[in-house]
């Protein structure tokens, strides 16, 4: 049985066509799911893509967070069904409350477009197993909104529990707090991060590394064992 | 028929670069003495029928749910009455 990862498309995502490409270059079946669809069409896993959806008009991830199909998805995510949010998809899993804090716009008020490197802090999610804890990638940041913030009790709460997942290193491109780049929730099976693996999965483009690739096989080898 | 006025300020703790980029401009603008500066959004509601108590309750939900991340935000919610024919 191969792999179906749901890749959710919403009035303004971007990524979501890079994001089925690296979930078939890890060998699973990329399902394109539909924002005003609840049904999630059975699928084993759900990345919900970078972009701008609905415009970020209010505030970025606020309106998408009450589409049909988050509707199902806060549920199922609430149950165990593994869930990558990339960018945009992490703005959207922090306004549904899926994750904890916020995305606030970053401090220098710059979008900003880099080759950004990143320590794994946690391989033991859903999303993260190929990698080993401590290890260094490379992987390409592009946002707006990228400033991760949450009151010090939750930001404690996050390193006590080892649910900062990924931190920033050498650089912290946009003033998130501890240099945060990606959390987990509790579970483990909701992840978000600002950094764009997707588009690292391929020697051809980008910085020729495919530092992202491990993301898409490591919620692969988590389906098939579990099949 | 009556406004309801919204106003989102981020929590006083969170750092507001736009605020804090509007600030730096003053001085140059000749606007001395003003020392700190912070932007916050304001929605504006026009409401059909009474603003009574069941209706303030439902825009204090929406506020709470959808037009402020009470995360990060803080709102209040308040009444403008419009007088009819009193437009400027």
């Amino acid at each position: 049985m191969t792999a179906r990862i749901g890749v959710v498309t919403f009035p303004g995502s971007l990524d979501d066509r890079d994001t089925q490409r690296a979930i078939r270059l890890a060998g699973a079946e990329p399902v394109a799911l539909w924002h005003k669809d609840k049904d999630l069409k059975q699928v084993d896993a759900v990345v919900l893509p970078g972009g701008f959806s609905y415009g970020d008009y209010l505030r970025a991830g606020a309106i998408s967070r009450f589409s049909p199909v988050m509707e199902t998805l806060i549920e199922q995510a609430k149950a165990g069904l593994p869930v990558l949010g990339i960018c945009n998809g992490f703005q959207v899993l922090t306004e549904a409350h899926l994750l904890p804090g916020a995305m606030l716009g970053n401090d220098h008020l710059h979008f900003i477009c880099r080759d950004q490197k990143l320590r794994v802090e946690n391989a033991g999610t859903a999303w993260t197993s190929d990698y080993a804890a401590g290890q260094e990638i490379h992987i390409p940041l592009k946002n707006m909104d990228g400033r991760y913030v949450a009151d010090e009790r939750t930001l404690d709460e996050l390193e006590a529990e080892g649910r900062v997942v990924f931190r920033y290193l050498d650089v912290n491109p946009n003033g998130s707090l501890r240099d945060i780049a990606g959390i987990t929730n509790a579970a483990g099976n909701v992840v978000g991060l600002m950094p764009h693996p997707e588009h690292a999965v391929e020697p051809l483009v980008g910085s020729g590394r495919t530092d992202g690739l491990p993301f898409f096989t490591s919620i692969l080898k988590k389906l098939v064992a579990a099949s | 028929m009556a406004r309801v006025v919204v106003d989102v300020m981020l929590k006083p703790e969170i750092l507001d670069p736009q605020g804090q980029a509007v600030q730096r401009a003053l001085p140059r603008l000749g606007f001395d003495g003003i020392s700190d500066v912070r932007q916050g959004k304001r929605f504006e509601l026009e409401v059909d029928g009474p603003v009574d108590d069941a209706a303030l309750a439902r825009i204090h939900e929406l506020a709470e749910t959808f037009l402020a991340n009470t995360v990060i935000e803080n709102f209040t919610v308040k009444v403008e009455e419009l007088a009819v024919g009193a437009e400027k």
